[in-house]
């Protein structure tokens, strides 16, 4: 009896520690919004019945290990069924698990309840960036890892204050108090967009739509990453989210807007080839470098090279369509839902004009703006 | 390329020392055609376990090259391509080559021997079966070289990254999957048709070892699902190659569906490469408690309710997917049914270690862990089960730490705990102990600390299948990585000791082991190249 | 293998069991295939996944619940490799359950040579997917645009009046997709999208 007491204590022990690992960040995040409390506190409940279990269980096999040894004579009894016994331990975790399915049941109800949302926000996956659409609201943006590539390949050091790779450009930028509906949905491979602390993770399906939400409770910066095995660059296409308060987020929303129409002005002037490889090297360097690398050499087989790319720099009109609307099939994706044809014109110009690429021609914005209205 | 290598002579010629003499049998051929075209199952047998021993350090290397990708952030080794083609590779060795293997090559050696049967069914088959999964095996291992590299979309494949967008290999990959998964089909009927119809006289169904029963329900299993299986990466060739659209949007399918069928197939193998690990441990904890297994009747029907409920569970891989709310619930609660069968063989095990007389043999060690580790594994995918909280654990390395201490020390332990177990029939001699313990102490060091801060790694946020990580998770990856060299060094001395064993050692007897009570202890060690051949009298232990 | 060992021949219990096996392995591989269509059919009758019902449905008549009203999205999306536009007259309709509606999308190709496309649709909430009733609708057959044709395309929907009460807003999301080879687009598929247009 005393050697079990002390294997409890050991196991108390161990139970302990885990709660002292487990409250220094080793954890799930409590997370700001009512639903990942929910969820943070069904994952404890969970977690210490299975350690309760577990310290039972295996008192009792390591007392039973200590005390009937061979080394100091314990005679084996010849006992090998108790259908009484059997039974018992057959309800006894039926039990604990009905205990178990009844919070789970109301949390995942709530969870399922995207109906009366404040504001809709389109959330799209693509290799390797995300998308985000204010629904109604014509505003609209791409997130792309801000972390440098020269970060990431060792060839300079980690800026440690800087959230190696979980910094994007263009956070998503969410009220605070709103209901938030997300619908997901994804332009090529399957996705998945997971902020720990809004305790969502929703995956995105290329031609189907997927909906979640969210009401956050506290501003502040929000950080996650895709956790669906997307490709090459799995790792590197995380999430911002920045919680503002209601006025704020208004105020923010407004001047978008206001940026985009100037952006859409731009179209109709006629720009200079400086401008546009200025321009276009800001955009090739946060959505084309992944796959076409940074020097244009791309990656074969997928990602062709871009540099002395002879084909592309022969027919402008292919180039174009490539960028514009994509390679069905393949990892190049139909940049005209992801850039305007500021930015389009700027970066086929620029990867026209680069790395030693000599086409002399420029390619402008109302060309591309009116290959899409027309 | 590891598989096309020929067993060691070494290893042959001491396992089937005792071979032939004083059998009337046609002399076999010798040297490698010998091999190439025996029919023997002990022969068949020992083929599998050396090629699964293979694919275990080949599969173990490229485990090593993820963990020392990870060991800090940053790229140092392998390029984000590399390593995911590491991780893919690494999963479908471990599943496909290693672990299923091993228990192929348990079930030849060891089912013959425990219903005493001469050998197996369909002797020529069973040869067959073997020698299609090096070949499989080769053209899986052959892609790596090709242009575009090796499958690099994750042991699970999901559709369109592995078709409309997966690298030119992948038809390779599917026809060696077809192939590895005819080896596994034909290996199922093989020993379905062995147990139901090759028993001794008198050996009832409900007096066969648990050994032989989890095989059966295990073969039940892959005759079940290995042709879904075959079904689905047929479905992936015919949308790569010949433009149908089963699994891609644009015309008409649905990438989703491609999970469903996936997952019918994958959570049943879940457990093809857990319920004859509870058949091993069944048998070694009776033999060194002293005392009969509590329960056999309790241990079979749970292991077939197991079974059974595996075919209901298969979506909660999929509760990230977008599941309306009443599939949500209800894959939750079946599959937190699974721990009702699981706990009453965990109970049974306990139950029959007190009041036993408890010796702790390299055998022993093994299966002692396996029971404290697997439960481990038991706890958190009871966590995953939860629908809510899976939201949070969905494709972490919570979920890396869960089917790791499920396989490693899960099937990895039962399977070394067999093999200490067995290898005094195999080779008439005992392994060393000295060196056993060793290797059972740095691989239960070694695979907590690679496996335990996954846990911990996985619910603060780190997402599965990346090769490179935020700062904060680097002391996790760092202790992981340490763990893991030193899990796959002690690995090393696993060969050796069998290496030992093989070649001499501590004679051992008949009964090797003074309390192990199934028939394969009736006969002599090494067990001579035929068995059996006259059926013995069994006798009821009143089972 | 060796003499049979008991009176009741073995080799016989092999052989049944055998074909035994392979009947249900023939069995499983044919279930796999059978799997498809099964899901479809299942996601249409569950709405699960967002999928709608791929043919043109009756309009029901049993009366329009004024009491409510419901929010319907548009949203429309362009796939990669297709150089055509997408676009929806409004992005936002309220309308009552039972209220048949009708919403003009057009279609644009850009494009200097003749092409296929199909607009592939998915319905969010999924639980709602059951209840928006399709009358009239492009989504059932692909189309054929003309270089630089835009073509109008109405859809006619109705939301039945047994839409849950927990749904206030319905997104009907489509996403357009070339179709690549004209020749034999369907033959080979597992799911036919083709259907009447009412």
């Amino acid at each position: 009896m005393r050697t079990l007491l002390v294997w409890l204590a050991g196991g108390g022990l161990f139970a302990g520690s885990l709660q002292t690992a487990l409250a220094n960040g080793w954890n799930m995040p409590v997370g700001v919004t009512e639903l990942s409390g929910d969820i943070y506190s069904l994952h404890m409940i969970i977690f210490w019945i299975c350690v309760a279990i577990g310290v039972v269980v295996f008192g009792v096999m390591f007392y039973s290990l200590f005390r009937y040894r061979h080394s100091k004579g314990a005679k084996a009894a010849n006992f090998h069924e108790h259908t009484l016994v059997e039974v018992v331990w057959t309800a006894i975790p039926l039990l604990i698990l009905i205990g178990m399915a009844v919070p789970a049941t109301a949390t995942l109800k709530k969870m399922y309840d995207a109906s009366d949302a404040d504001l809709d926000v389109m959330v799209t996956g693509q290799q390797w960036r995300w998308r985000y659409e204010y629904l109604g609201e014509d505003v609209a943006m791409t997130s792309n890892l801000a972390t440098p590539r020269t970060q990431i390949r060792g060839e300079e050091p980690i800026d440690e204050s800087a959230n190696y790779l979980l910094e994007v450009d263009e956070p998503l930028v969410l009220p605070v108090g709103q209901k938030v509906r997300f619908l997901f949905t994804s332009d090529d491979v399957i996705h998945s967009w997971w902020v720990p602390d809004l305790a969502i993770k929703q995956d995105t399906v290329p031609g189907f739509i997927n909906e979640n939400w969210v009401r956050i409770e506290e501003p502040g910066i929000y950080r996650g990453q895709c956790a669906e095995l997307c490709g090459v660059d799995h790792a590197f296409m995380p999430i911002v989210v920045h919680a503002m308060e209601e006025e704020e987020f208004e105020t923010w929303l407004a001047d978008r807007r206001e940026a985009a129409e100037q952006e859409a002005m731009g179209i109709d002037r006629e720009w200079e080839m400086d401008e546009l490889m200025t321009r276009g090297e800001e955009v090739y360097n946060a959505v084309c470098v992944s796959c076409h690398q940074q020097d244009g050499s791309g990656n074969e087989p997928a990602f062709p090279a871009l540099a002395g790319n002879q084909e592309m720099l022969d027919d402008r009109d292919w180039h174009i369509d490539t960028v514009v609307n994509g390679v069905s099939g393949a990892a190049m994706p139909a940049f005209s839902n992801t850039l305007n044809p500021v930015e389009i014109a700027a970066v086929i110009t620029y990867e026209r004009n680069a790395w030693g690429n000599d086409s002399g021609d420029t390619v402008q914005p109302s060309e591309i703006a009116e290959l899409l209205s027309d | 390329m590891a598989p096309k290598v020929p067993p060691q002579p070494t290893l042959e010629q001491s396992t089937t020392a005792a071979a032939g003499h004083g059998h009337a049998h046609e002399a076999p051929p010798k040297g490698l055609m010998r091999w190439l075209l025996t029919t023997n199952h002990k022969e068949i047998g020992t083929l599998y376990l050396i090629f699964s021993l293979t694919m275990f350090f080949v599969g173990g290397i490229f485990a090593m090259v993820v963990r020392a990708e990870l060991f800090q952030p940053g790229l140092q080794l392998v390029q984000p391509e590399f390593f995911n083609q590491m991780t893919t590779m690494h999963g479908l060795i471990m599943v496909f080559a290693a672990v299923m293997p091993a228990f192929t090559g348990l079930a030849n050696w060891m089912i013959p021997l425990q219903i005493g049967a001469p050998d197996m069914a369909l002797p020529r088959l069973n040869n067959f079966s073997f020698w299609l999964l090096p070949v499989a095996f080769t053209l899986l291992l052959s892609t790596l070289f090709m242009p575009g590299g090796a499958p690099n979309f994750g042991w699970t494949f999901y559709a369109p990254l592995s078709t409309t967008y997966g690298p030119p290999s992948t038809t390779f990959f599917i026809l060696s999957l077809h192939i590895a998964g005819i080896s596994s089909i034909l290996g199922a009927i093989n020993i379905i048709a062995t147990i139901l119809n090759m028993r001794a006289p008198g050996m009832r169904m409900m007096d066969m070892p648990l050994f032989v029963w989890t095989w059966l329900i295990t073969a039940f299993l892959l005759i079940a699902v290995m042709p879904v299986l075959a079904g689905v990466i047929t479905m992936m060739l015919m949308d790569i190659n010949f433009g149908t659209s089963f699994f891609d949007a644009a015309g008409g399918g649905d990438p989703v569906l491609f999970q469903h069928l996936f997952w019918f197939f994958g959570h049943p193998e879940v457990y093809i490469m857990i319920l004859p690990a509870f058949g091993i441990v069944s048998a070694i904890i009776p033999t060194f408690a002293r005392k009969r297994l509590f329960g056999y009747a309790s241990m079979v029907y749970a292991t077939a309710a197991i079974a059974i409920l595996s075919f209901l569970v298969w979506a909660h891989h999929m509760f990230v997917v977008g599941l309306p709310l009443v599939a949500e619930l209800f894959f939750m609660y079946c599959t937190m049914l699974i721990a009702v069968p699981t706990g009453v063989k965990v109970f049974n095990w306990i139950t029959t270690l007190f009041r036993g007389s408890i010796s702790f043999e390299p055998p022993m060690l093994f299966a002692l862990a396996f029971v404290v580790l697997f439960t481990i594994g038991g706890f958190s995918g009871l966590m995953l089960a939860i629908a809510p909280a899976d939201f949070q654990y969905h494709d972490t390395y919570f979920v890396v730490a869960h089917f790791h201490y499920v396989l490693v020390p899960g099937a990895v332990f039962a399977i070394m705990a067999g093999v200490y177990y067995w290898l005094p029939k195999w080779t008439g001699h005992y392994p060393n102990e000295r060196l056993a313990q060793w290797h059972f102490w740095l691989s239960v060091i070694g695979v907590n600390l690679t496996f335990f801060p996954m846990h911990f790694s996985g619910l603060a946020g780190m997402p599965r299948r990346i090769p490179d990580y935020a700062l904060q998770f680097a002391d996790f990856n760092l202790v992981a990585s340490l763990g893991a060299f030193m899990f796959g060094a002690s690995q090393l001395l696993f060969v050796a000791v069998v290496v030992l064993c093989v070649r001499g050692g501590r004679k051992a007897p008949g009964r090797a082991w003074e309390h192990a009570e199934d028939l394969e202890w009736s006969v002599p060690s090494p067990a001579p190249l035929h068995t059996f051949d006259t059926p013995p009298k069994f006798e009821r232990s009143s089972h | 293998m060796t003499t049979p060992q008991s009176s009741d021949d073995p080799r016989k219990g092999v052989r049944r069991t055998v074909w035994r096996s392979v009947a249900a392995l023939l069995g499983m591989f044919a279930f796999a295939f059978a799997l498809v269509p099964l899901y479809d059919v299942f996601c249409e009758v569950t709405g699960l996944n967002g999928k709608t019902n791929n043919s043109a449905q009756a309009v029901m008549h049993d009366g329009v619940d004024e009491t409510r009203l419901v929010t319907v999205q548009f949203i429309t999306r362009s796939g990669s490799g297709l150089n055509w536009g997408l676009d929806v007259e409004t992005r936002q309709l309220r309308v009552h359950p039972g209220q048949p509606t009708e919403v003009s999308f057009t279609f644009d190709n850009h494009g200097d040579g003749e092409s296929w496309g199909r607009a592939v649709p998915s319905v969010s909430p999924s639980k709602a997917s059951l209840h928006l009733r399709k009358i009239s609708c492009f989504c059932f057959q692909e189309q054929r645009l003309g270089a630089g044709e835009r073509r109008e395309i109405p859809l006619v929907f109705q939301l039945s009046r047994d839409l849950p009460d927990d749904v206030n807003t319905v997104t009907l999301v489509y996403t357009l997709y070339p179709v690549e080879d004209r020749d034999a687009p369907q033959q080979a598929s597992a799911q036919s999208l083709e259907g009447e247009q009412s």
